[in-house]
Order: structure tokens, then C-alpha cells, then sequence
């Protein structure tokens, strides 16, 4: 009964699908994950060079940063410099996945269990995803986007087009809501709208563009948007959304231009906040699958060998002082916690009593996993479930780093003392809000001069990059058409 | 169950990211003409085939976001690995700029480097390359062109595709190897059925007929067996006609680079004339399946050099151009016979010539060179300021009024004078111009 699902590296459309439903049953059946539908696409390396350019998103507008970052992930992958990544994945409903033609069958398991039930049921199942961003309506958005600037480019000019999206990639980071709910509904709707309207053009080939959003705003657009704007209060942390509103210089499509690119920052911005958490509950879930299947003996001794040799350099985090030290490894961290938090669960020491009663010798290990996986980000996700074990496990320390001072200095290090300072000051590097610059709109005098004004926060007399600073202020001063002011003032 | 589906997006058009690149080449085009112009100062002439890497300054197509300043504030941050540090101990910070600070805030995109490095793919680079030149299309296109192999009927083979088949032959075979192997006939097997049928027929055969029967029953059988054996068409009777690719006949041509190295022909000049003579040597390279490329300096003395020295060191002395000449027409003589090379020679030269010299110049070439010189071409390099003085293309220095008066003599002698990099085409129109035509 237990035949191999593969007994060598070649990988077959036949071998795929048995190999996902093999899959798939340990899943569902054993890890009980909820998932959207899947749709795996088979592509070259060509492809995911491809991908890699434009976010991993299979649907894109054009924009020369894209060529851009593509020209060099070719020169670096040509050289030998950087490896492809094994798999992209996309929050969408279906969820897609890309497989890599030149992945032996091993891969393509690990990279479905990764991605195809890891990521997806993470998509799926975690707040922020749900709250934030629209699995079903991305795709037709990107479609509806690509389009649109395209007929722009066609109408307006390659260069007008350009300028008023190198502006609004400028200031992609300040457009996302962080802190305030967005104002969803509204849009939502206009999302919808803008959704039906694609679909209805491609419905009817009725080529209602023709005259695209008109060149100048009607007037009841014009009252509407005006309305809109009052209802903005002040301070307001989306600069892309306060100047799409309420830029007195920006022209209908030069608007849609900039809610394109702040709709996909915000689409992105879950994935951001989640690193650790969805790299690690993915990594967790291949790790699981890829040793049931083993146990099953559904895969050989020489897939496993290969599966575990691909996993730990996946999983492998080079210490501070080591060359290839780049930070805290996503994937390192993220499994490691898991695994932590199902050993917590079955097999409990006293120190884990202490720290996590709520879940110590729980047993069933999947539920509060899955509990975690859907309630937290990353940096609640560290402040509540990192524990000793892994700091010392990590061997983490903590650095105070003022920029006036010569030297780092050593505030705590893994022993009792330090525990929960290095939990803390953990989970903070990783709430975005501490290593973004905080902006602000704090004013815009609409009816006078017109000048709009931001302020920078500063957090810990951290200020703005001087390298950058003129340069991102330049694109805020073509986007809003008047005087902008810029204060960096302490929090 | 949950479905799913697998889709092969493999054959799916390539370049998806092409309008991504064009985009992005029309963005950092002044900085990519940089690159180029500098990579022809630093190329062969002969190596124009190939891509091109080019760095160009990142700022040009920086994306700049807002940043924390790296060196302003305070921070805290957790690193992995403590081996001996203790709470309190302090570390010296990474000199500035090389050092990360801590893993996190480390630029997000690579954006920091100062230069960009990508690729250029040849038809990209010879954009670019023939942008200065001001080529006509027509020429472009000819030129980027690289000629296809000819499929030349090669006989016959044993191996090919179904579409090649060669019945005739195969058929032949066929016909030989029945023969051959004694294979019994359709129409031989069928006469003997015929008397089978009729003994069958009969009701009550008597003991000669049963025996005929049987004999018949038996010889069919083997005739059966033989007929397997020895099949109708076998793979071995199989013929396909052979195609082999012959390349399109083509000859060998030589490219004389003739330039004057002496003092007056400074950087700019040089960079001009190298522009020329690789101009040229595409052109070649397009007609001819081989090419050879000799390089002649000069001051008041002739040699041959190679690539490398003729364009980047320097000579003193005079500047007597016939000792040039004198020595292209000896390398010719000694290596190139001209009933089996074309011989293309490029001349580049500020203009200045020992008095007297010129007389000689036009005497060897109207004797020697003309004749069995496909084409020659000679460019005076000028600045703008004198190009305006030298306006009228009769006046000139010694040499160019020299050439003018034997020039239209020769319909395949060309010489024009530059000053900037588009001037170089016309010296060659004609070459192409004639190229045009025999194609067209």
C-alpha cells in the first residue's frame, strides 16, 4: 500500500498531483488547516526573475523600477550571486503558488507544503489579512490597475504617467492607515467599483474609456472629494491618501494614479508586520508535512536526506559577528518559536509553567499554534510566546545604540535578569511604527496659500535621513503642487 | 477536499518584464550613453557582438523613501549569537559606512551601493552605439543582422524526420530486399488460396487431393512465415533525404586600419577614428565570413602594431602618411593575395603630412591600392572650429586637397572630414549604399 510517491529527483505532472494529495491529507485531516482553493503554476527561472521584479505579483503595471529591479536580479542570479527563491506565494483567493521548473520532486513538495498550505492557511486565518486586505478582489484590482495606466500611458504620455507614479512610490511607505482603521467601507465600495468597472468593460468591450476619467473632475465629483476631505482629521498618517483627496493640483486620473499605489502598499503592509509569524508557520507546516509523509513512507530516505539539507540552511541563523550575518533570519526565529510553542504544549518544564501557564501541557499543540498563527503580528506575536528557551537557544543579547556614543552597550543577555528585556526589545524592532519614520500631516491650508505641512515625529531623537529627505519632499512638493514644510520635532 | 489545479504557465511569452525594461532604459538613458560611449573606449574593435556590462550611478534611478537617519538617535536592538558578553560590557560600533547597525534597518533594497550594474543585451548596446552615428535605418537593420545558414540538399541518410522521407528510394530498397530474401508475393499466396478453396470444396477428396491439401497448407504456412520475416518495408530500406546547413558563400576580407599616431592626434581623435573603424568592421563582419583586421601606425615611420598599442600608445615624430601606405601594401603582398581577400582599407589622420608627401600618397594609392582595394576610406579628424573654417571641400591641408584631386577617379575611394561621431556615416555611404542594392 505505501508505494513511494517518487522514487527519483524528475518531477511529473502525474507525480505533482498525487504528491499534493498526499499532501493535502496530512493538512487537513492531521494538522486540520483551512485553506483558499490552490492554483500551483509551473514556471521557468526566467519567470521568477519575472515575478521577483514586480513583488511576486502575477499581474502588474508597468513602471520602469520594476525593469530596474529586474536588471539586477538577473546580473546577481547570472553570477552565481543570489539563488532564485524556491517559491513565491500569493495572498489571493485562489491562493497562488509558483513552482520552479528546475526544482527536483523534493522541492516541489517542500514548496507546496510551504506555500501552498503554510502561507495560505496563514492568509487565510490571521487578523491582520482578514481586516486588511481583499484575497478575492486583489487579482481583478492588479488587472483593473494594469489596465488603467496603460490606457493613461496611451492617453497622457509615458512621461506624465511615470512622474506622477515615481511620486507615489516615494511616499508608499506614509501610504498606508497603521494606527486608524481605514475608512473601509467607502473603500471598499470604490474598490468595488472600481473592480465592476473593469469587469464591465471586459464584459462588454464597450470602450467606456474612452474619454478615461475626464480630464477635469465634474462638479459633483469635485463636492464629493471635498467632502471627503473635511471629513479628514488632522493629523493624518496616510500622506498618500491626504493628497489623492485633497491635492489641489492633481487631475482625476492623476488621483487614481496615487490610490493604485497606496492600495497596493496597503495590500502589502500585512506582510510586512508578519515576517517571523507567517515564515515561521509555513516553515512549521512543511517541517511537519514533509516528516509525516516520511513517517508514512510516502517519500524515500533520499528525499528526506534532501528535504532536511534544504530546511536547515533555510533555517540557519549566522551569529552577529559572522560575515554572513544579516540580521535576525525570519524563517530561523519563526520556526524555532513554533516548534517551541508545541513543545510548551505537550512537554512542558517547570520555567515554561511559570512563563506561559495558559498554554503549558495544554496538549493539543495544533490548537493553540493556530491560535497564535490568527490573533497576532509579529511583534505581539514575540512579546507573548518567545521564551527562555529559544533566547538561549538564539543566545540573543541586547544592544543600546546611541549614535553619539563610540561603543554599543551590552542592556541584557539571555540569563533571568535579561529575559524579559530581550523579549521586549525584540518584539519592538519589529513594530514598524519603531524603525519607520512616523509622518504626519498636520495641516494643509486649503483655501489660503495652500501649503501643506508635515511633521516627523522623532522617536529616541532619531531624525530623517538627510540622503533621502529633499529627494522624498521633492515628489510631495510634485504630487501636491504647492509649498510643503516639513518640521522633525521629538515626540 | 479542497480543489486545487496545476497550471504549466512554462510556455507562457517570454519577456513579460520587456515594457518593464524599455521603461527603464528610456529612464537612465543619458547615464547608460555614458556607460557605452566609455565601454567602445575600452572595447576591441572587432568585439561588438556581445552584450554589455554597464555600470551606471545608482542615483540616476534611485527611489528614494523616508529613512531613519542611521547615525542620529538612540536605539535599541536584539543580535543572536552572545558568546562571552555580559550585561554592561560595551563594543566598539563598525566603522562608519562599512558597518551595518543592527540587521533590521539596514537599507531595504540594496539602494545604498553608488553604482548599478546590469546588462546590456548586443542588440541594446548597438542602439546606442549607432544613436551618435546617425545611421539610416535601413543600415541599422542590415547591420544588426547576423545572415542564417543555408539548408543544402546532402544526399541521402538513414536518419531524419518523416517529412524528409524519401519514398522512391525507400521503395527501391524495399523492392531489392523482397527480392532478395525470396519474399513470397501477395499474388503467389493468393493463387495457391484459390487451390485451397477449391479442395476444400470438394466434398470428398480422394487421397491425392487430401495429400495436395496438406502440402498446400504447409507451403502456405511457410510462405506465411517468410512473409513475416522478410516484411514488406523494413527501417533498414528507410532513406530520408539529407539537408546539411552550408553556410552562405562568403569570402574572407582584410581591414586595414591605417592611423596616424603622432602627437596631434590626441584622446578625442583617436576616440573618433576608433569609432570609424569599428563602423567598419561591423559592416564586414556582416558580409564576410571572415575577417581579419590589421593595424598600421604611423608617425614618419610605419609599423605594424596590435589593438591594444595601436590605440593607446603614443609616438613621437613626423608624420609622413606614405610610409604607412608603403607598409600596408607590403603586409597585403606577404599575407593577403588579393584574388582571395576583399581589401577594405580606413584611414584616419588629423590631416598634417611632410611636405611633399602627398604627391607620393596619391602615386601609390592610384597605382598600388586603388586597385585592388575594395573600398577606401579616409577620414580627416578636425575640431568643430576648424570643421566651420574647412567648410568648402576644396580647400584643405596638403593631404585632403591631394585625395581631392584623384578621388573621383576611383568610384570606391571615400573620404570625408569629422568632427563629432555622426559625421563618421558618410564617408561609408557609399560602401552600404552599394551593400543596399546587391540585396536588394
Amino acid at each position: 500500500m505505501s508505494a513511494l510517491l517518487f522514487a527519483d529527483s524528475e518531477w511529473s505532472f502525474d507525480r505533482l498531483k498525487a504528491t499534493y494529495n498526499a499532501i493535502e491529507e496530512i493538512a487537513l485531516q492531521d494538522l486540520k488547516l483551512d485553506i483558499y482553493p490552490n492554483q500551483i503554476e509551473i514556471i521557468s527561472s526566467e519567470q521568477m526573475l519575472d515575478a521577483y521584479s514586480s513583488n511576486g505579483m502575477p499581474l502588474m503595471y508597468r513602471h520602469w523600477s520594476f525593469g530596474k529591479h529586474f536588471a539586477r536580479d538577473q546580473t546577481m542570479y547570472q553570477k552565481g550571486f543570489q539563488g532564485l527563491a524556491y517559491e513565491i506565494v500569493i495572498n489571493s483567493d485562489p491562493c497562488i503558488a509558483y513552482l520552479m521548473e528546475e526544482n527536483t520532486m523534493t522541492m516541489q513538495a517542500l514548496v507546496m507544503a510551504h506555500a501552498s498550505f503554510g502561507h495560505n492557511h496563514f492568509f487565510k486565518n490571521n487578523y491582520l489579512f482578514r481586516q486588511w486586505t481583499d484575497a478575492e478582489g486583489i487579482l481583478a484590482y492588479l488587472d483593473f490597475a494594469k489596465k488603467y495606466i496603460a490606457k493613461c500611458e496611451d492617453e497622457y504620455g509615458l512621461e506624465d504617467v511615470e512622474k506622477i507614479l515615481d511620486s507615489a512610490h516615494a511616499l508608499m511607505d506614509q501610504g498606508v492607515f497603521r494606527y486608524n482603521r481605514p475608512p473601509r467601507l467607502s473603500e471598499a465600495d470604490k474598490l468595488a467599483k472600481a473592480v465592476a468597472r473593469a469587469e464591465h468593460e471586459q464584459k462588454t468591450f464597450n470602450d467606456i474609456w474612452r474619454t478615461l476619467p475626464n480630464v477635469e473632475e465634474d462638479d459633483d465629483e469635485a463636492e464629493e472629494r471635498q467632502l471627503e476631505v473635511r471629513n479628514i482629521k488632522l493629523p493624518e498618517e496616510n500622506l498618500l491618501y491626504f493628497i489623492e483627496k485633497a491635492s489641489p493640483v492633481l487631475k482625476p486620473w492623476q488621483r487614481e494614479l496615487v490610490r493604485i499605489v497606496r492600495n497596493i502598499s496597503q495590500y502589502f503592509y500585512p506582510q510586512k508586520q508578519t515576517k517571523v509569524m507567517n515564515e515561521g508557520c509555513a516553515t512549521f507546516v512543511h517541517h511537519y508535512i514533509m516528516n509525516a509523509l516520511y513517517d508514512k513512507r510516502l517519500i524515500s530516505e533520499g528525499a528526506i536526506m534532501e528535504f532536511l539539507h534544504s530546511h536547515s540552511s533555510v533555517v540557519f541563523q549566522p551569529d552577529f559577528d559572522d560575515p554572513r550575518y544579516s540580521g535576525i533570519n525570519p524563517y530561523a526565529l519563526g520556526f524555532a518559536m513554533m516548534e517551541d510553542i508545541r513543545r510548551i504544549s505537550t512537554e512542558p518544564t517547570d520555567e515554561d509553567r511559570e512563563w506561559f501557564p495558559e498554554i503549558a501541557g495544554k496538549g493539543d499543540w495544533r490548537d493553540v499554534l493556530k491560535d497564535a498563527w490568527a490573533n497576532y503580528r509579529d511583534e505581539s506575536f514575540i512579546l507573548q510566546y518567545l521564551s527562555p528557551k529559544v533566547m538561549r537557544d538564539f543566545r540573543l543579547f541586547s544592544l543600546h545604540d546611541d549614535a553619539e556614543e563610540s561603543h554599543y552597550e551590552i542592556e541584557a543577555i539571555h540569563d533571568d535578569r535579561g529575559f524579559r528585556r530581550v523579549r521586549e526589545t525584540l518584539a519592538r524592532q519589529y513594530d514598524l511604527g519603531m524603525h519607520e519614520p512616523n509622518i504626519q500631516v498636520v495641516a494643509a491650508d486649503l483655501e489660503g496659500d495652500r501649503m501643506i505641512s508635515l511633521r516627523h515625529e522623532m522617536h529616541a531623537g532619531r531624525s530623517l535621513d538627510p540622503k533621502t529627505k529633499e529627494d522624498v519632499l521633492w515628489h510631495v512638493h510634485r504630487l501636491w503642487g504647492h509649498k510643503v514644510k516639513m518640521d522633525e520635532e521629538p515626540a | 477536499m479542497n480543489h486545487f489545479h496545476f497550471i504549466d504557465r512554462r510556455k507562457n511569452p517570454k519577456g513579460k518584464s520587456l515594457g518593464n525594461r524599455q521603461r527603464f532604459l528610456r529612464r537612465a538613458k543619458v547615464q547608460i550613453k555614458e556607460a557605452v560611449n566609455k565601454s567602445i573606449r575600452d572595447r576591441s574593435v572587432k568585439d561588438l557582438d556581445n552584450g554589455e556590462k554597464i555600470t551606471i550611478p545608482s542615483k540616476s534611478t534611485s527611489e528614494p523613501r523616508f529613512r531613519l537617519n542611521p547615525e542620529s538617535g538612540e536605539r535599541d536592538w536584539v543580535a543572536p549569537g552572545n558568546k562571552e558578553f555580559g550585561v554592561g560590557d560595551k563594543i566598539k560600533k563598525p566603522p562608519k559606512g562599512g558597518g551595518k547597525g543592527g540587521g533590521k534597518d539596514a537599507g531595504d533594497s540594496g539602494e545604498s551601493e553608488d553604482s548599478f550594474q546590469f546588462t546590456l543585451t548586443q542588440d541594446e548596446f548597438l542602439d546606442i552605439f549607432f544613436e551618435d552615428l546617425e545611421l539610416p535605418n535601413l543600415v541599422k537593420r542590415s547591420l544588426k543582422e547576423t545572415k542564417s545558414k543555408a539548408y543544402r540538399r546532402a544526399g541521402i541518410s538513414v536518419v531524419g524526420s518523416p517529412t524528409n522521407l524519401n519514398l522512391v528510394r525507400t521503395m527501391r530498397n524495399a523492392h531489392g530486399r523482397r527480392l532478395a530474401l525470396k519474399r513470397p508475393s501477395t499474388r503467389e499466396m493468393n493463387e495457391l488460396k484459390e487451390r485451397l478453396f477449391e479442395l476444400e470444396r470438394i466434398a470428398e477428396p480422394n487421397e491425392a487431393e487430401i495429400a495436395e491439401k496438406l502440402a498446400l497448407l504447409t507451403r502456405l504456412q511457410a510462405m506465411e512465415a517468410r512473409r513475416r520475416w522478410a516484411p514488406f518495408i523494413d527501417p533498414l530500406d528507410v532513406r530520408y533525404n539529407a539537408y546539411e546547413p552550408t553556410p552562405v558563400p562568403t569570402t574572407a576580407a582584410v581591414m586595414f586600419c591605417l592611423m596616424d599616431v603622432s602627437g596631434s592626434m590626441g584622446e578625442r581623435e583617436k576616440d573618433l577614428a576608433k569609432r570609424f573603424y569599428m563602423l567598419l568592421y561591423l559592416f564586414l563582419k556582416r558580409r564576410y565570413e571572415r575577417v581579419d583586421v590589421v593595424f598600421i601606425r604611423h608617425t614618419h615611420h610605419a609599423e605594424e602594431v596590435d589593438e591594444e598599442t595601436f590605440f593607446y600608445s603614443r609616438q613621437s615624430g613626423g608624420t609622413v602618411v606614405s610610409t604607412a601606405l608603403e607598409k600596408m601594401l607590403e603586409i597585403q603582398r606577404a599575407r593577403y593575395a588579393a584574388s582571395e581577400w576583399n581589401i577594405y582599407v580606413a584611414q584616419a589622420s588629423d590631416g598634417y603630412t611632410q611636405s611633399g608627401d602627398a604627391k607620393r600618397c596619391v602615386e601609390i594609392l592610384d597605382e598600388d591600392v586603388m586597385p585592388i582595394s575594395q573600398y577606401y576610406a579616409y577620414i580627416e579628424i578636425l575640431d568643430e572650429r576648424e570643421l566651420e573654417v574647412f567648410s568648402d571641400k576644396d580647400s584643405g591641408a596638403e593631404l585632403w586637397r591631394a585625395y581631392r584631386t584623384f578621388a573621383p577617379k576611383w568610384k570606391t575611394f571615400a573620404q570625408t572630414r569629422i568632427a563629432k561621431p555622426s559625421d563618421i556615416f558618410p564617408v561609408f555611404r557609399e560602401l552600404f549604399a552599394k551593400n543596399a542594392r546587391e540585396a536588394a
